[in-house]
């Protein structure tokens, strides 16, 4: 292992590797900060330029943006209530009190050090994951990675709780998108109404550019403008690091949600912190104090989805399967380069795996030293107009989804999936299905096609060890959902507050 | 009839104004789709079931339906939400915002990246409301800055106006290159 992690640092030791660290690292930071643009809105506007780049160096400049967005979201929503991204929305449950305490600056500074606290955390559970990854990796046949896609797909539906029917059916329209095109191993025309234009298919990369930048675009266009005002603080942001220790077991625990929900295609960050802040809650001496103030909800939330970036690289590097969208996104630059992520890239690129965990605790360290000393400039970025910034997004939408292959149809293909995007938003309606559908579809289409060759009965499908522990996961997830709709029914429960499912990933 | 009524209460969910219109129009796609199924997609008589190029469009499309009959279930049981048209046509005036975009895209190969890209910043910003001098020089140095990040730095694909062919030699050959 020792010698992976100096082939993974010599990796990083060059100057583009670097310089696209920074950008990406500190980029991130800013665009996470601003309302209205999120890293998947980023992602997406960036992940044409990178194509032309070498893998490293894309990955990086991604995964910078990827690893530091939540470190700058904390600033709005501690500050002004307002969540810079759809993840630290359990943030402002805390983090807004104590603002209004006057405490802004103590917030602020604990939610970097929790932050970090998270990002490092989740670093160290991969690289000491690694070698059992390798070990397990090679295991996933076409059968297990199949069950796996089909697994992530059923937890994608299940994790929107109160909007199951809209997540499944946008999941459904994504597994449908990706089947739109020639057949590759038939040759047979599906659903392309006889329009060449359909026959190579719906480009995901242009379905992403849509539903995420242009749909936001759109909204913040459509919406009446406002401009967010946040107050600078004072005071120094080490005295963070210091509250932090005393509050160890709470930032390790979230951390530890954070890793474990990360790892699980489908789930994500959103419940990590969902469930991390329950448990804080829970364990906590001041239980009344949470969502009043409480350090150690603020701390319990920004663990949580700090650690969640890391332990999603894990089903992506070792069987290619994204968790969420911003790994699916990620996805799509291995591919370009012909990096095939999943059981052989342990065994053949396995420096750049090693390479992207160093970048990952590069960029902690690079946004933390960044935040110490700029989150007052920061609080004057973020009060960007925001019909001024649905400008901005549209234009930078345009390189994304042009630069591709500088198709007018890919433009109005992506208009089109922007004002579903749009649509979707306003309904409070969740854009990730269709993308994990349109990605998960894919590969188990692929996966079940090539499985069957050695299946004889259905029970061939299931009768190796790991192919037997998916199928008895999927059917354990249904039956606890099962469970839980039987439960509800039975104690006439009264509906959940729903605003907390504002997911939309901006 | 209380047992009628929880079981109504398993289909309400939150919601937001307009999600009926939405769910009609979702479900008549989805039947349209999987009516098409057997003239857009093909059968091979000696392949598997899994293997056919009709299974996932089959798969997908029968779960899209039944999803989309479930939402529209919920929705019909959920408390009506007043402005409801309010919001279609709220949807409907994005389209507009579509328009430009379309616009900004076909005139790029025409007028080149830099010309068109400030052009529409501008004219952009003015539609949006603005009409501050700040506002509009932001606007135009906002789209100097994306042309010279991705054009001139990064290289981005991206085709040279045919206007520049008009410009002088040195200048031309600059301006088909970075810009």
């Amino acid at each position: 292992m020792f010698e992976n992690l100096i082939a993974g640092v010599e990796m990083l030791a060059r100057w583009d590797v670097f310089a696209a660290l920074l950008v990406g690292s500190i980029g991130g930071v800013i665009i996470g900060a601003i309302p209205g643009v999120g890293p998947a809105v980023a992602i997406a506007i960036l992940l044409p330029a990178t194509f032309s780049m070498e893998p490293i160096v894309g990955l990086t400049m991604l995964l910078g943006i990827y690893g530091s967005s939540m470190y700058g979201g904390a600033i709005p929503a501690v500050l002004i209530n307002t969540p810079g991204t759809a993840v630290n929305a359990l943030t402002s449950y805390d983090g807004y009190p104590m603002t209004e305490r006057g405490e802004g600056h103590r917030a602020v500074s604990l939610a970097y050090s929790a932050s970090f606290w998270g990002g490092i955390f989740g670093i160290i559970s991969l690289i000491l994951l690694s070698p059992v990854l390798a070990y397990i990796a090679p295991m996933f046949g076409s059968r297990e990675i199949f069950l796996a896609a089909l697994l992530g797909i059923i937890l994608v539906i299940l994790a929107h709780r109160g909007q199951i029917f809209a997540a499944g059916l946008l999941a459904m329209f994504g597994i449908f998108l990706q089947t739109v095109g020639l057949d590759a191993v038939t040759y047979t025309q599906r659903y392309t109404f006889g329009y060449s234009f359909l026959s190579s298919g719906i480009n995901l990369i242009v379905v992403v550019l849509g539903l995420f930048a242009l749909s936001q675009a759109f909204f913040l266009l459509t919406a009446p403008d406002t401009s967010p005002d946040a107050k600078p603080v004072t005071g120094r942001m080490t005295d963070g690091f210091k509250e932090l220790l005393k509050h160890k077991r709470v930032a390790t625990v979230a951390s530890g949600f954070g890793v474990i929900l990360g790892m699980i295609p489908g789930t994500g960050e959103f419940t990590a912190q969902f469930m991390s802040y329950t448990y804080a809650q829970k364990s906590s001496k001041k239980p009344d104090l949470f969502g009043k103030g409480s350090p150690e909800g603020l701390i319990a939330s920004e663990a949580a989805n700090n650690a969640v970036p890391a332990a999603a690289m894990i089903p992506l590097l070792a069987l290619g399967i994204p968790g969420e969208a911003l790994t699916a996104m990620m996805l799509s630059v291995f591919y370009v380069h012909n990096v095939i992520p999943g059981p052989q890239l342990f065994q053949n690129n396995i420096d750049l795996v090693y390479g992207l965990y160093m970048a990952l605790i590069l960029l902690n360290v690079i946004v933390v030293v960044f935040l110490l000393f700029s989150t007052n400039l920061l609080t004057r970025i973020i009060r960007v107009p925001t019909r001024f910034l649905g400008v901005m997004i549209l234009i930078l939408s345009f390189v994304g989804v042009y630069s591709l292959r500088n198709s007018l149809t890919d433009c109005m293909i992506a208009a089109g999936f922007g004002v579903l995007g749009l649509i979707l938003k306003r309904l409070n309606l969740p854009i990730v299905p269709i993308i994990l559908g349109m990605v998960l579809g894919g590969i188990m289409e692929v996966k079940l096609r090539s499985s069957l060759p050695r299946l004889k009965t259905p029970l061939d499908m299931i009768d190796r060890p790991i192919a037997f522990i998916l199928f008895s996961l999927i059917l354990l997830v249904l039956a606890l959902h099962l469970r839980t709709l039987l439960k509800e029914y039975r104690a006439h429960q009264p509906e959940l507050d729903h605003d907390m499912h504002d997911t939309q990933m901006r | 009839m209380s047992r009628v009524k929880t079981l109504q209460a398993l289909f309400q969910r939150y919601r937001r104004p307009g999600d009926i219109v939405f769910a009609w129009v979702v479900l008549g796609v989805s039947l349209f789709l999987l009516a098409q199924i057997f003239t857009q997609t093909a059968y091979k008589p000696n392949g598997k079931l899994f293997a056919q190029p009709r299974f996932w469009p089959a798969v997908s499309l029968l779960g899209m339906s039944g999803f989309a009959l479930f939402h529209l279930i919920g929705s019909l049981l959920s408390e009506r939400i007043q402005g409801r048209w309010q919001e279609v046509l709220l949807w409907a005036s994005s389209l507009e915002y579509a328009a430009w975009f379309i616009m900004y895209a076909v005139l790029v190969p025409w007028a080149g990246y830099l010309p068109s890209t400030v052009l529409f910043s501008v004219l952009l910003v003015l539609r949006a409301g603005y009409r501050s001098k700040t506002a509009l020089i932001s606007a135009a140095v906002s789209a100097v800055v994306i042309v010279v990040l991705f054009k001139t730095f990064l290289q981005v694909k991206l085709p040279a106006g045919q206007i520049y062919e008009l410009l002088p030699d040195g200048l031309r050959q600059i301006m088909l290159t970075y810009f």
